[in-house]
């Protein structure tokens, strides 16, 4: 019998030097986890070089990444109200709306904005604004108010999507200032600056959330909210927190795609359905939706995936029509593979 | 492996034959002979992580042995995919109830298998036989009631009963009588008892070694996972008992934590200050309601409290945390009112709490032991920034663990992997850690074995004395009441009587839970 299954008082006086090196093990399992899918991205890249030349031109790679970059940013709200052991439908919507409202102030009147054309700064203000008040009402309905989650944001999110429409007569709205652009639109040599800003986000929120004590909350609510309670934890403040943050995050992304298409389309988000695609990349990543468990490395990955199989559809010549079942069957294909790789935990 | 069966008389009807099981670095069990005849209760003991549950694991068809092998009379055990053959040779009674509420009594009997007419299922014929099984075994309970409705004793006579409509002959009880209140208990017994005698085989376990004695024939100790003991029940005491359980290694305190509480001289009453004052509290709970329950704590008191189940002693102990809201009533904490159906507000007034059941509040499964140790005092460990490193946590954390014994793969490894006594440890640490004022502590031996046990009271002794903490512990194990400079009774939501001469004589106190005579009492 080793010294480790030896009877309880030995074990606790001895000094702790096999614990350490339990504790490294145990991070490189998690680190391993969180990175189930990297070889999976690699096969994805050796088989988009496969399918064609231009798959791995520096062009065609910054253009991946400036598309993935505004739905990873998404994906790190969800991941986030997910991993507290919430869940939002509505950022698809949010991610529509609140560039919509700032663009609605910010283009003249013929262009179908309301003509107060405030300039693209304020317009930022106003998107972050929109995306703050929207988690703030969710968070209130859904923590203060006890109403289920899942029903809730699908209320809202068809309300939010109509209300995008219905504010701009289901018109696009173009002519967006440059300063509004240039987050989803800009380059900073071959590199796309919303990949930089969103590589940024995800190394942040991901050593937010393992360093952070706020972080180390928002595991241990989304784990047992009865035992963070009692640990003495602001349960309801931070929960409402992190739907904030979720949709303010969504905003970005919303932000993002307004200026990489140089527009804000009346289906930008809830029209579009973005939400599967989210909620499919951070639970390919490994972000479980019982709560408590998951990490940005994993939901990077998943966004990164989900990317390269977009762009390989794309460049394969696959018949239009049926690129959304195809992307959609690998979806849930890697999800089986990231069940059998990442075990029990992801997936779920 | 296999070893020949005797086909003799009271040929055992269950066997565990050099069964071992390894997890990871752990031997688990090693190499465990373990034989149930018919008409006969087999007592199973150990200390938390000794190896029961494993074993029990093993027995009752949920994983298979490493080595060795299972028996039913003589057969070889059915492989573990057959649920059915499993559940029809043996059944377990856990101590949480796995009855489903929203079904009748008879459903639950027949989970699985309702009797059917033409593919329908046969409701009169269900009623039918569940009322001819309640009857044939003398069970107390209506089979059209939804098990929702019911208390945690019938609950249980529903699980037995399901049990042998199956034609299940070998019953495995795990802590039958942890939630249960003493007159359940007596209850429990002679119905064990009854089917005992009638040839069911009987395997107990359980952590109130006297109860072993008043209804096991046999008894087998496990420690480490190795048979230590194994006899007739009658000719041991409890001192052999307690003596293989805890091995060679001494208990950790054995009496010690008891006797510095007798031995210790209570604060002086008129002049310590009134530390916590709580006066008539309302409040409306499933498991206890309080009508106008009002005690006061002073500095450096040890106050302990007990009553029947539905008294609302848990209750009372989870309104002063702040985990549960009242309707009326007020709260003082040095002076200064405490925010209700708050616990962030009561922790950072100084009150540390160990909740009753700690799956539910007491820590977050899969999260590591350090984090959960130092979750009270995250954010007094997290620098200005709320940063906060893992090593800051470990060596905030490793003080306690080591006071505590506490026996893990390293302060990383995730809560829900200890045993059942090292996670009452990681939620009593994380209590102690914030170093309160007051501890309100709720049945923190709940399913605690012997030593451990000590162990904890002794933590709780020495945190009150050393510190001049207050303690109020809710419990209604009454040898854990014994560290208490008083006892204060609840009946009914109030408070009914207090004991203010230690040691408390059980009878007394029984007798007080009960609402009878108010011997002892001021």
């Amino acid at each position: 019998m080793s010294e480790l299954t030896a009877p309880e008082t030995v074990v606790a006086t001895e000094p702790n030097a096999p614990f350490e090196h339990r504790s490294r093990r145990l991070a490189a399992a998690a680190f391993v986890r969180g990175a189930a899918l990297l070889p999976v991205i690699g096969v994805l890249l050796i088989l988009g070089s496969a399918v064609s030349p231009v798959f791995f031109t520096t062009s065609n790679l910054a253009g991946v990444g400036q598309q993935i970059s505004a739905l990873g940013v998404t994906v790190v709200g969800e991941s986030l109200i997910i991993m507290i052991g919430g869940m939002d439908l509505s950022l698809e919507s949010t991610y529509g709306l609140a560039p919509m409202v700032a663009a609605w102030l910010m283009v003249p009147v013929a262009a179908y904005g309301n003509g107060t054309t405030i300039g693209p700064f304020l317009g930022i203000l106003v998107l972050l604004a929109v995306g703050a008040v929207i988690g703030l009402i969710n968070g209130f309905a859904i923590v203060k108010g006890r109403l289920n989650g899942f029903i809730w944001t699908l209320g809202a999110t068809v309300v939010i999507g109509g209300i995008q429409d219905g504010m701009v007569n289901g018109q696009s709205l173009y002519d967006l200032p440059n300063g509004f652009s240039w987050l989803g639109a800009a380059y900073a040599g071959p590199i796309p600056v919303s990949l930089i800003a969103a590589v940024v986000i995800f190394v942040a929120v991901g050593l937010f959330l393992r360093y952070h004590s706020i972080g180390r909350q928002i595991y241990a609510i989304g784990g047992n909210r009865e035992a963070a309670r009692a640990a003495g934890m602001r349960v309801d403040r931070i929960r409402i927190g992190v739907y904030v943050a979720g949709s303010v995050l969504a905003a970005i992304g919303g932000l993002m795609e307004a200026g990489r298409v140089g527009s804000v389309a009346a289906d930008q988000g809830y029209g579009e359905g973005i939400i599967f695609n989210v909620f499919a990349a951070a639970v390919i990543g490994g972000v479980s939706l019982k709560g408590g468990r998951g990490g940005m490395l994993g939901a990077a990955s998943g966004v990164v995936l989900l990317g390269l199989v977009q762009n390989i559809l794309d460049l394969g010549n696959v018949n239009n029509y049926w690129i959304t079942a195809i992307d959609g069957a690998v979806i849930l294909i890697a999800l089986v593979m990231a069940r059998v790789v990442g075990g029990e935990v992801t997936a779920e | 492996m296999s070893k020949p069966t005797q086909p003799a008389e009271g040929a055992p009807v269950i066997e565990a034959n050099s069964v071992s099981k390894r997890f990871g670095s752990t031997q688990a069990l090693l190499d465990v002979d373990v034989a149930l005849a018919p008409g006969r209760c087999l007592g199973l003991v150990g200390r938390n992580g000794a190896g029961k549950s494993t074993l029990v694991s093993i027995l009752c068809g949920l994983q298979s042995p490493d080595a060795g092998e299972v028996r039913f009379g003589g057969d070889a055990a059915p492989p573990l995919a057959d649920v059915r053959a499993w559940r029809s040779r043996i059944a377990t009674v856990f101590q949480h109830s796995m009855v489903v509420p929203q079904l009748t009594v008879a459903e639950n009997i027949f989970l699985g298998d309702l009797p059917r007419r033409r593919d329908l299922v046969n409701w009169r014929a269900m009623r039918a036989q569940t009322r001819a099984i309640l009857r044939e075994w003398d069970f107390d309970v209506d089979p059209g009631v939804e098990c929702e409705t019911l208390t945690v004793e019938q609950r249980q006579i529903v699980e037995i009963a399901a049990a042998l409509a199956r034609g299940t002959r070998i019953l495995l009880l795990d802590e039958p009588t942890a939630a249960l209140e003493r007159d359940a208990v007596r209850r429990l017994f002679d119905r064990v008892r009854a089917l005992v005698s009638a040839g069911v085989a009987v395997l107990y376990i359980s952590h109130h070694l006297e109860e072993v004695f008043e209804i096991c024939h046999d008894v087998v100790v496990l420690r480490d996972g190795e048979v230590v003991l194994s006899a007739p029940t009658p000719g041991l005491t409890e001192d052999e008992l307690v003596g293989a359980m805890v091995g060679d290694v001494a208990p950790p305190v054995a009496a010690g934590g008891r006797a510095r509480a007798t031995g210790r001289r209570a604060p002086d009453g008129a002049q310590a200050s009134e530390r916590l004052v709580v006066s008539e509290i309302f409040a409306e709970s499933a498991r206890g309601s309080l009508f106008g329950a009002s005690l006061v704590v002073r500095a450096g008191e040890r106050v302990g409290l007990t009553g029947l189940l539905g008294a609302g002693v848990a209750t009372l102990g989870r309104v002063i945390v702040g985990a549960h809201d009242y309707q009326s009533g007020t709260i003082e904490f040095d002076g200064r009112p405490l925010a209700p159906g708050r616990p962030d507000a009561a922790l950072a007034a100084g009150i540390g709490y160990i909740p009753e059941d700690r799956w539910l509040e007491g820590f977050v499964g899969h999260l590591g032991c350090a984090e959960n140790m130092t979750m009270s005092i995250a954010s007094r460990l997290a620098g200005r920034l709320g940063l906060l490193m893992p090593s800051t946590r470990t060596r905030a954390a490793r003080p306690l663990a080591d006071q505590l014994s506490l026996v893990s793969r390293g302060l990383a490894q995730p809560v829900q992997e200890l045993s059942g006594g090292n996670q009452q440890k990681v939620t009593v640490a994380r209590a102690i850690a914030s170093k309160p004022k007051l501890i309100v502590a709720i049945t923190p031996t709940r399913g605690v074995d012997v030593a451990s046990k000590e162990l904890l009271l002794a933590a709780l002794a020495e945190l009150t004395g050393d510190t001049g903490a207050s303690l109020l512990l809710a419990s209604d194990e009454f040898g854990d009441l014994q560290i208490c400079d008083r006892v204060i009774v609840l009946v009914r939501g109030q408070v009914f009587t207090e004991f203010t001469e230690p040691p408390y004589d059980d009878e007394a106190l029984i007798a007080a839970t009960e609402g009878l005579a108010a011997v002892g009492s001021q």
